[in-house]
């Protein structure tokens, strides 16, 4: 009996946590191994090799023998960070993916909940179209305007532009989360007493923290690495770092120590903040995707 | 509970007058609270979009150029039979973007699918996988077309030596007339089949094992599981991620402008309808003609999107 047990315990035990389905072959498992390998190789090595060149000199980049092997330098950095006043273009990028994701937050989180409530599905439409018509359509008429207000190149203007891009971006993302937030919640906080708006403040709003992070961060990164609102609304002193990282190649293209050092100054923010992120991005990113 | 908390209204309303009109907004407010919440944020997108675009199409009509000062004249759909019969810019610009798209699409779709299967049960290092998959999406677009201007130097850049050790002649990659859009659609490739991944691997984890199973008993193998049980079930999130990345990959503009810069290179070799018409406005400053072809880039993504909707609708069923 106790032998039985002994030899049964842990062998019933071991499927549990590993897959449902042990079925995989050793040949299937093999392929994959080197598959995700391939893949993984695909994705980063670029990255990889834009980090590798912002390290060295103009010279070692020209010389394909030192392709791996080379004495790194932060001389590009230096020149990109100092030089071309990029600590400027990191605030301005910042300032205005912060504003427009934080207003777009205030406007966007109360519409998508009253939307998904109330199965607005319609004026939900209107708000999504945004997503579908090429931005060049909303620039011309916005340059218009903006131009004649003389206001072309103001942080105004340039988190109205970004707001455009993340407010649809919000309103699709909390949908979907709200539409997944039980119903019942709210009614018994209403039947204790709460209005109908208290119970929006006082209960959904503090369950839909996970959710509002979600719509924030990927609004973020989208304001972050826009590059036509900004090419066309914003000035001088308001220039954000894609917009910096173009004028560089401009007058400078065979600078490409310097070139690939701005953009690594670009992505690396951008990166650290969806590694710490990682799964918010993911389910932002696949909101609503798999409903029918 | 009533004894205890006696309804507050009849007492305060007696009491003071402002109260009164404080209770009886947030009433007002409780009441009203659906478009309460849903106007400032369709108020702002209606102004940001319903009106440039009603803008977009009078100017479509007009002559409007050089400065946004100008006079302008009414000449009714004088620009759309200029656009319409233009075929050194406008109609190549529409065979390349219909181009990049599909091309793009069918490799990411098709790249996707296979990654996403791979992915799809668990395995020892895959958070590691997961941290590849995620670090293009994220990255600045901008910032990725640099990148692969320098891998795709046809004198310095690591694609020619790669090829070169093993023994294949450099290529001219993004200078080439003919090879450019091949190349931009290959960066496309890199940035975005990530996303597809995501999407899809999110269908394949909602899917039910059960059909699978079934499938298995009876004896099928994998390649006839996937065609049969797991692709029918899998097309309704194919269309979804088609269609999210579809709209994204008409309106590409980045990575094209990053790499060949104005008019998409000297040859306009990959002048899509968005860089031609940004070009248009932007750099030559034709507001009228530009704004007929954004009406007619409009048409086609909308008649796109309602082509695949309908087919999502009939594979839904």
């Amino acid at each position: 009996m106790t032998v039985v047990t002994d030899s049964t315990t842990p062998a019933a035990a071991k499927p549990a946590p590993r897959r449902r389905k042990p079925l995989a072959t050793r040949a299937y498992k093999v392929f994959r191994v080197v598959a995700l390998i391939v893949v993984v190789l695909f994705l980063l090595a670029p990255l990889f090799w834009m980090l590798l060149a912002s390290l060295k000199t103009n010279v070692d980049i020209y010389d394909t023998a030192k392709a791996v092997v080379f004495s790194p330098t932060f001389e590009n950095y230096a020149n990109v960070l100092q030089r071309n006043n990029y600590f400027v273009f990191i605030f301005n990028s910042f300032w205005v993916a912060f504003v427009s994701t934080a207003l777009s937050i205030v406007l966007g989180v109360p519409a998508a909940y009253a939307m998904s409530r109330f199965t607005m599905h319609r004026s939900a439409l209107v708000v999504l179209m945004a997503r579908v018509i090429p931005g060049v359509s909303l620039l011309v008429p916005w340059y218009y305007v903006f131009s004649n207000l003389r206001m072309v190149g103001s942080f105004e203007v340039l988190i109205l532009s970004h707001m455009f891009v993340a407010l649809p971006l919000i309103v699709y993302i909390m949908m979907s989360y709200f539409d997944s937030l039980p119903l019942e919640l709210e009614e018994s906080a209403e039947v204790d007493g709460l209005t109908p708006i208290g119970a929006f403040r006082r209960i959904t709003l503090p369950l839909s923290v996970a959710g509002i992070a979600t719509a924030g961060i990927l609004s973020f990164i989208f304001s972050w690495n826009n590059f036509m609102f900004a090419l066309v609304l914003s000035g001088a002193k308001t220039k954000t770092l894609p917009v910096a990282i173009f004028d560089f190649v401009s007058y400078a293209s065979i600078d490409w120590g310097g070139l690939m050092a701005a953009a690594t100054v670009v992505t690396i923010p951008i990166m650290i903040i969806a590694l710490f992120t990682q799964k918010y991005i993911v389910s932002g990113l696949t909101a609503g995707a798999t409903k029918g | 509970m009533s004894v205890l908390n006696p309804p507050r209204s009849a007492g305060t309303r007696n009491a003071s007058g402002r109260k009164g009109t404080g209770r009886s907004f947030s009433a007002w407010a409780n009441r009203h609270r659906k478009w309460l919440f849903a106007a400032p944020a369709m108020v702002f997108v209606g102004v940001l979009i319903v009106f440039p675009l009603a803008w977009t199409l009078y100017l479509s009509l007009t002559d409007s150029q050089g400065s946004v000062r100008a006079a302008t004249d009414f000449i009714g759909l004088k620009n759309y039979l200029t656009v319409l019969t233009d075929m050194e810019r406008f109609w190549p610009a529409v065979g390349r973007t219909l181009a990049f798209t599909g091309v793009a699409l069918a490799f990411e779709v098709v790249l996707g699918m296979g990654i996403a299967l791979l992915l799809w049960r668990p395995f020892r290092g895959e958070k590691w996988v997961r941290v590849a998959i995620l670090l293009p999406l994220v990255a600045t677009p901008v910032a990725v077309g640099m990148m692969w201007r320098l891998i795709f130097d046809p004198n310095i850049g690591f694609a020619n030596q790669l090829l070169g050790a093993i023994g294949i002649p450099p290529q001219p990659w993004l200078s080439g007339q003919d090879t450019a859009l091949g190349t931009t659609i290959f960066m496309d490739v890199w940035q975005w089949t990530p996303m597809v991944v995501l999407i899809l691997l999110a269908g394949l984890t909602s899917l039910s094992d059960e059909p699978d199973e079934a499938a298995r008993v009876d004896g099928a193998n994998a390649f006839q599981r996937f065609f049969y049980i797991t692709l029918p079930l899998m097309m309704p999130t194919v269309i979804v991620a088609i269609l999210l990345r579809g709209i994204d990959a008409l309106k590409t503009f980045d990575i094209l402008y990053a790499t060949k810069g104005k008019g998409g290179g000297s040859f306009h070799e990959v002048e899509t309808l968005n860089v031609y018409a940004y070009g248009l406005s932007f750099d030559y400053n034709q507001y009228g003609l530009s704004s007929a072809v954004l009406i007619l880039f409009f048409m086609i993504i909308i008649g796109i999107m309602w082509l695949l909707t309908m087919r999502k609708k009939a594979v839904s069923k």
